[in-house]
């Protein structure tokens, strides 16, 4: 070899050389550390699996596994069914229909979405009740002879928690439709179907994927949920796993149960990940609203109107009329102190969240090998997970590693270490949670920075802190704020995670909103409730403009 | 076979066709030329009967399809439309896209039909395909053979070949103009390539901004535009300053030039008058010369641009085997039959 050869390569400055590789295994640490601890408690419901239960499957198996499993399955089925006609229905008028107040209900029918389902239960049950005006004026005009029509716990709700989430179909299909809906008639009509026959053959097949992903997300908050059901006395797993707990203090049932959940999960999951990725149709033709006939316009608004007024203007305005009512008897230091509570605990979990899911993005996208991307997947699943199941996953282990420093490290000291009771189980449950609607505007808002910035950056001397305070925390900004923002609502709203894991003394807006419900103080649960749909609304609204 | 009675339509405020009248023969193929956002589309969309008009009337065979008081539903109409992204459904293979036209006949006669139109457009071998394993052009194909297998009294093409290259279009509209001829099918299609129109329609018309500036034949319209717009939008050309001298000739910079004038004007009226390419002929022992200022190789010929002496720059469309390089003056002669000239001020046109 000559010289010649060998200097250009010695005079190649390091620079050049893949500078993102350097700090591979720090960034991948932090991949590791987080995606283990927030699949933490699907670990720990996979290893109960190999514990000695003694009898408790087959006590699980007689009593309470049939009832949950019928039930859990019946409420699925409902859910899916009923917010896949609403969320269809709705999308499809507001997307192709020229009628009266079609763009106000473009963003008012998201509206439902602020309500929790344990809010939304109430204010219906109240109206529902025996003492309530339905029954009230039923038996005015029909005297007792006639029973009142009453939908049971089953009925209650199903119908409850398909008011809350048809949005998701809604916001989802409406997408579907409005690139292809008005062109996939026009074509059905150019080969001689009438539009109806169009929307059947055409539209709705081709938005099927889209149906099936926004029937899939409702699925999972319902399998999700345990404030409604539990309001309204319908055993499915989540209150399954909340009674073995408190009632039978048995958290080896509790963990055998979340694990049957969490394979119901998995399988909406699948199901969504599936038709997620599916052939898409879109036309860049303009495509106008279809104009309809006055008669069907105003049926179409009446249908709309119909959905909003059960959905939200009712129960809200409800909530609204009794908290202003109760409100001088009801409010006192009590409620600052819950309020306080409440900011609290969703002010450090948004905090805590939000540098995670920045930590985490960051690292990934420092050290993108298909390992780390897998591991970010897995850290992000937890949103999928229902509260109960995480609040179990993360109790049990926090609370042997308790035992474990009690019987070794303090052993000879008449200190006690109960991590269990203090804010860390709590903190991580709401983190495995949340971490991915943190995760996702931040990731998204990473991906607009490009290398080419960084490099720019290095280019000009400017590197460490400074590149991360001048370059990226001000191109982050609104992405962090929109971040923080979903997790403390979410985390205001929270209901499973916060009753079973908060400390003595954490009583939040949500629990005491659960806990007067429970003894069925509709009334007095109004105010209580009203700060929680107020925050709800925020995160629809920025959803909605968004949209529009 | 179809005919449109000052037919005016808006979406808003903005007239999107303001009073458009036209007459298609049946078995015609007639071809709207516009440049985009001229209401091409919405004028076949109004005939299909998608959108509805606010004054004239579209009659098919004296049946009125659409008027203020009557609107006779798309599916009714017997309206075949190919849709500028064809439209295909993607749930289907091709020949279920073009059974999905047939559901009038049994289900077995339809796959048969469907095998035969696609054949009829060469993809008998790829019936059992889905859109997005066909090339652009095939696409294009499944489309038409979903629109004409219905066998519709009048075929609707929404810019067909705008997504296909130059040499596709070319072949594709000779092919559709042979099928439709076979079929003896009517068809209205909209286009901004006047080249392409030309290749296949036998009636042309141009729209501006919702105005139907001329309705006619392609050489109609190449040689006798009925204004200054008709005349820029189906050829290139140049214009040069005159003045009439007789009803046969004008003076201009280049000396007289003779022949028919489409538009008669009085004597000494100031006038652009419109030299096309082939109006100007290369012809070395003319006395009068040019300067190659460039030139296009356009395989079969050059397109020649040239600065003749008193300044005037001319088009001339030259036999490819003439190749002068740039900067060297050549002869040519005008060759006009014909003259197309448009008085200077608008107030003197009509």
């Amino acid at each position: 070899m000559s010289d010649i050869a060998i200097i250009p390569a010695r005079a190649l400055p390091r620079k050049h050389l893949p500078r993102r590789g350097e700090d591979h295994r720090g960034f991948g640490l932090i991949i590791w550390l987080i995606a283990l601890l927030a699949s933490a408690p699907l670990l720990v419901a996979l290893l109960s699996l190999f514990t000695d239960t003694g009898d408790i499957w087959a006590h699980l198996f007689e009593f309470v596994l049939p009832q949950a499993l019928f039930n859990t399955l019946l409420l699925v089925a409902g859910v899916a069914t009923i917010t896949a006609v609403l969320g269809v229905s709705l999308a499809w008028f507001v997307a192709t229909c020229e009628f009266p107040g079609r763009s106000f209900f473009g963003w008012a029918l998201l509206l439902p979405m602020a309500m929790p389902g344990y809010v939304l239960g109430f204010a219906l049950a109240a109206i529902f009740e025996y003492t309530g005006p339905l029954q009230t004026g039923w038996r005015e005009m029909f005297g007792t002879a006639l029973a009142f029509p009453g939908l049971g716990g089953a009925g209650a709700s199903i119908l409850t928690l398909s008011l809350v989430l048809y949005p998701y179909v809604f916001l989802i299909t409406r997408q579907a439709f409005a690139t292809q809906g008005v062109r996939g008639v026009e074509v059905a009509q150019s080969c001689g179907y009438s539009p109806m026959q169009g929307f059947r053959k055409v539209s709705l097949p081709l938005a099927r994927p889209w149906i099936v992903a926004g029937v899939s997300l409702a699925i999972m908050e319902c399998l999700a949920d345990f404030g409604t059901v539990q309001l309204f006395n319908f055993t499915t797993f989540t209150t399954a796993i909340y009674r073995s707990w408190y009632g039978l203090f048995s958290l080896q049932s509790a963990l055998q149960l979340s694990l049957v959940l969490v394979v119901l999960v998995m399988s909406a999951l699948l199901l969504e990940k599936r038709f997620r990725g599916a052939s898409r149709y879109t036309s860049n033709a303009m495509l106008n609203p279809h104009r309809l006939q006055p008669r069907r316009a105003g049926l179409i608004s009446f249908y709309c109107s119909a959905v909003l007024f059960i959905a939200f203007v009712l129960p809200a305005g409800l909530i609204l009329y009794w908290s202003v009512r109760t409100f001088s008897l009801e409010f006192d230091a009590h409620y600052w102190q819950l309020a306080a509570n409440t900011l609290m605990l969703a002010g450090m979990a948004a905090l805590l969240i939000c540098s995670a899911a920045l930590l985490l993005a960051f690292a990934v996208r420092n050290a993108p090998s298909r390992i780390n991307r897998l591991l970010s997947r897995i850290a992000t699943l937890g949103y999928a997970i229902p509260g109960t199941v995480l609040a179990i996953g993360f109790f049990v282990p926090v609370a042997a590693l308790s035992r474990w420093v009690n019987a070794t490290l303090l052993a000879d000291s008449d200190k006690v270490l109960a991590l269990q009771s203090g804010l860390s189980v709590i903190l991580l449950a709401y983190m495995a949670r949340y971490l991915a609607v943190a995760h996702g505007p931040l990731d998204s808002a990473l991906l607009r920075i490009s290398p080419n910035i960084e490099d720019a950056a290095h280019g000009m001397g400017v590197s460490g802190a400074r590149l991360l305070a001048n370059v990226h925390l001000p191109i982050l900004r609104p992405a962090i704020v929109t971040a923080a923002l979903l997790v403390f609502v979410d985390v205001m709203k929270e209901l499973p995670i916060t009753l079973m894991t908060r400390p003595f003394g954490w009583d939040t807006l949500a629990v005491r909103v659960f806990q007067l419900t429970t003894e069925g103080e509709w009334h007095r649960a109004a105010l209580p409730a009203i700060a929680i749909v107020v925050a709800g609304l925020v995160p629809v609204l920025v959803l909605s403009r968004r949209n529009n | 076979m179809l005919q449109l009675a000052e037919v005016s339509h808006r979406y808003t405020e903005q007239p999107v066709l303001n009073s458009v009248s036209l007459t298609l023969e049946a078995g015609r193929i007639g071809c709207i030329l516009g440049p985009s956002g001229c209401g091409k589309t919405t004028l076949l969309r109004c005939i299909a009967g998608f959108e509805s008009v606010i004054a004239g009337d579209i009659r098919a065979d004296d049946l009125v399809l659409s008027s203020i008081d009557q609107h006779i539903p798309p599916e009714q109409r017997h309206i075949g439309m190919v849709f500028q992204d064809y439209a295909l459904l993607p749930h289907l293979t091709a020949q279920q896209n073009v059974a999905f036209a047939l559901h009038r006949h049994p289900a077995r006669d339809a796959r048969l039909l469907a095998m035969n139109f696609l054949n009829r457009v060469g993809l008998s071998d790829l019936a059992g395909r889905f859109p997005h394993e066909l090339s652009g052009g095939q696409q294009q194909r499944v489309a038409i053979a979903r629109a004409l297998a219905p066998e519709p009294q009048l075929l609707l093409m929404d810019e067909p070949f705008s997504n296909l290259d130059v040499t596709l279009r070319q072949n594709l509209g000779q092919e559709v103009r042979q099928l439709l001829n076979q079929l003896g099918t009517t068809a209205l299609v909209a286009m901004h390539d006047h080249q392409d129109a030309f290749g296949l329609a036998d009636d042309v018309g141009v729209l501006r901004a919702g105005e139907l500036l001329q309705w006619g034949s392609a050489y109609e319209l190449y040689h006798r535009p009925a204004d200054r717009f008709v005349a820029n939008f189906v050829g290139k050309g140049v214009w040069l300053e005159g003045r009439v001298r007789s009803e046969n000739s004008v003076e201009t910079e280049l000396g007289t030039i003779v022949g028919r004038m489409i538009t008669r004007f009085p004597a000494d009226t100031r006038v652009d008058v419109l030299l096309r390419p082939d109006d100007v002929v290369h012809d070395d022992d003319s006395p009068m010369q040019a300067k190659v200022l460039s030139k296009q190789f356009k395989g079969s010929e050059f397109l020649y641009e040239l600065r003749t002496l008193s300044g005037a720059v001319l088009l001339s469309s030259v036999p490819s085997h003439h190749n002068h390089p740039v900067g060297q003056s050549i002869g040519f002669r005008l060759e006009t039959d014909h003259i197309v000239v448009f008085a200077q001020t608008p107030a003197a046109q009509d």
